[in-house]
């Protein structure tokens, strides 16, 4: 494990960003947290997460992927895709840092999808572990660990220091260039922290919810479930929980003619849109309830089924606060089974 | 990375002929600008077919993998991309890209098996490469049945291969009829699911169903009342598409994407899937 004096972050970050083009959480013009390119001297956000989670840097909100050219009756394909350039990304929290994994599974299992595969080859995640978890976070009902994140290198703060260890081969290389501004010590530096914020963790408002009755094989037990009618009845549609989601993944591709060219490009959808599964004759999801319903079964059940357990939800808690109407897989995950009243 | 084969790139498929089957089917044989094609698949698998900037759609092959030299794609005219691809001519150059999907278990669960194949409208594109894979290997295969209706006679598709060549096969019975009577039409009149209870087929055939969701439905209740049980029965889901490859997150039907756990299911395996399909 290694340090550095606080006094010194600045110092620290610029080694970063002299290493590979450097992103940190900071306040933009609207007051929301978002990652932005690092400039000397930024001042880091004091909010706990951004915004938006940091699943745009590996599957960007919208996104060219080819283009082509019709003259007359011929066609031409233009692959546009470019090797991107390493990139590193400071301050992830350990729910985002899990929903990497979760996007993984889709996206790099076969057929590779090499968009996302060559953003996730060129970028380095620098974790951070949280120091004032928030009434809205439940990580720990996925087993993740806001205290000891995943990530290639991870960071941990106390009111003197800030703590470095390598997790990954890439994180290892990270902090190999970071020697002249960091300092040894022992590996056991950053335990008061943790301490503390697991301290922090265990007193959340929903440090008890549990995920067990849910994961794979467990379609029956909810599909029909009746309390899915009330869950869904004020839900007005928006997505904003798919948009603000770290793990939600549906997409769209859609064509748009410029004039000198058609692009192809894909931008995320909701499955909670009422077009989104619309063919020419009819939808297989008509109504309401059953799209409301496919997004958290695909999270609770679906999801889990295909891979090994795990969730696709990481408990970062964006939705819990941005859904206009305040409905959130809390709730969801807590009315289903009849133990208590939507 | 950056040469890797993305399956989101298609190639160019050139169109060289296009056959007028009904008023609303049309079928367009594809390879590619050099005339070859485009890839191998297994019947029941599908295609992603563009038209780039209206859009892509997926498309049951519908042409036997024995066929070494082009695709057949059968067509209904009914959405944005159908109507510009009805509306093309022969040159033509559109995307492909698959072939995606599994595919009927032709040379597993199939073989040694007697086969009854029904079809209702378009719902024979998909059947169409199973028959042609089935009769082409006809000695792998046991007696052949085809029971196929439409609305009308014309809406029958390719109505010519199926009285010169597959009625006239040794060892396949093709039994057509159509929703209505009409002048010029001998045959059976009435609909697909009753028709296939007053043919009354033995229960050790293996069938495969394909056609309208209605079809479907009273056409497996009508086998069960004859004794079929649903493992022996197979038919293919349709879903709205976009990737292909199970990640963009439309086909997904319980913790199946019929993209690529489909589109070929056996009705029992359809039974275990929550009721959204």
């Amino acid at each position: 494990m290694r340090k550095c004096v606080l006094a010194d972050k600045n110092a620290l970050l610029a080694a970063m960003a002299a290493v590979s083009r450097l992103y940190v959480p900071v306040d933009g013009a609207d007051k929301q947290a978002v990652f932005s390119e690092w400039k000397d001297g930024a001042v880091l956000s004091g909010k706990l997460n951004t915004n938006r989670s940091a699943k745009d840097f590996f599957f960007p909100q919208t996104e060219n992927m080819m283009t082509f050219k019709m003259s007359g009756k011929k066609l031409e394909i233009f692959d546009t895709r470019r090797e991107h350039e390493d990139f590193i990304l400071f301050g992830v929290r350990a729910c985002d840092v899990r929903s990497f994994t979760v996007l993984d599974n889709v996206f790099l299992s076969e057929p590779v999808d090499t968009y996302y595969a060559n953003r996730r080859a060129h970028g380095t995640v620098v974790s951070l572990a949280c120091n004032k978890p928030a009434e809205t976070c439940f990580c720990r009902t996925f087993d993740i660990d806001a205290a000891d994140p995943e990530g290639d290198v991870v960071c941990w703060e106390d009111s003197e220091n800030i703590y470095l260890t390598a997790k990954t081969e890439k994180g290892e290389k990270l902090l190999a260039a970071l020697e002249n501004v960091t300092e040894a010590c022992g590996d056991d530096a950053a335990d008061g922290v943790k301490t503390l914020v697991n301290e922090r963790l265990g007193k959340l408002p929903l440090a008890e919810l549990k995920a067990d009755k849910f994961g794979g094989g467990k379609t029956d037990a909810f599909f029909n479930d009746p309390a899915w009618d009330s869950l869904s009845e004020a839900c007005i549609g928006c997505g904003t929980c798919t948009f603000v989601c770290s793990t939600c993944q549906c997409y769209d591709i859609k064509d748009f003619d410029t004039g000198h060219g058609i692009h192809r490009f894909r931008c995320w959808d909701s499955c909670m849109y009422s077009d989104f599964t619309m063919m020419a004759h009819g939808t297989n999801r008509p109504n309401h309830m059953q799209r409301f319903r496919q997004r958290f079964m695909h999270k609770l059940v679906y999801y889990p089924e295909n891979n090994n357990g795990l969730f696709s939800c990481v408990g970062c808690g964006r939705c819990l606060s941005r859904c206009p109407i305040s409905m959130n897989i809390v709730k969801v995950m807590k009315t289903l089974g009849g133990k208590e009243d939507a | 990375m950056h040469n890797m084969k993305e399956a989101l790139i298609p190639v160019i498929g050139e169109v060289t002929d296009i056959r007028i089957d009904t008023p609303d089917v049309k079928t367009f044989r594809v390879v590619t600008p050099d005339g070859k094609k485009a890839f191998d698949h297994m019947p029941g698998q599908c295609a992603m077919l563009s038209v780039p900037g209206v859009g892509e759609a997926m498309f049951s092959i519908t042409s036997s993998p024995t066929n070494t030299e082009y695709m057949e794609f059968s067509i209904k005219k009914c959405g944005c991309v159908t109507e510009w691809l009805h509306q093309m001519e022969v040159g033509q150059q559109i995307t492909i890209r698959g072939p995606y999907g599994n595919a009927f278990p032709v040379d597993t669960a199939f073989a040694g098996k007697d086969m009854l194949f029904i079809a209702g409208g378009i719902g024979l594109a998909p059947l169409r490469s199973v028959i042609n894979y089935c009769r082409h290997y006809r000695d792998r295969y046991g007696k052949i049945d085809i029971v196929y209706g439409s609305r009308s006679k014309a809406d029958l598709v390719d109505y010519n291969e199926i009285l010169s060549e597959w009625a006239t096969d040794a060892g396949v019975n093709v039994h057509l009829t159509i929703d209505r009577e009409e002048e010029g039409w001998d045959g059976h009149v009435g609909f697909v699911p009753n028709y296939v209870k007053e043919l009354g087929f033995s229960t050790d055939k293996t069938a495969i169903l394909c056609g309208p969701p209605v079809m479907i439905k009273f056409t497996l209740a009508g086998l069960q009342e004859l004794g079929f049980a649903k493992e022996q029965v197979y038919t293919t889901l349709e879903l709205r598409m976009k990737c292909g490859i199970g990640k963009c997150g439309r086909c997904n039907v319980g913790a199946k994407y019929v993209c690529k756990d489909g589109p070929v299911f056996r009705c029992d395996e359809i039974d275990e899937l929550p009721d959204e399909y």
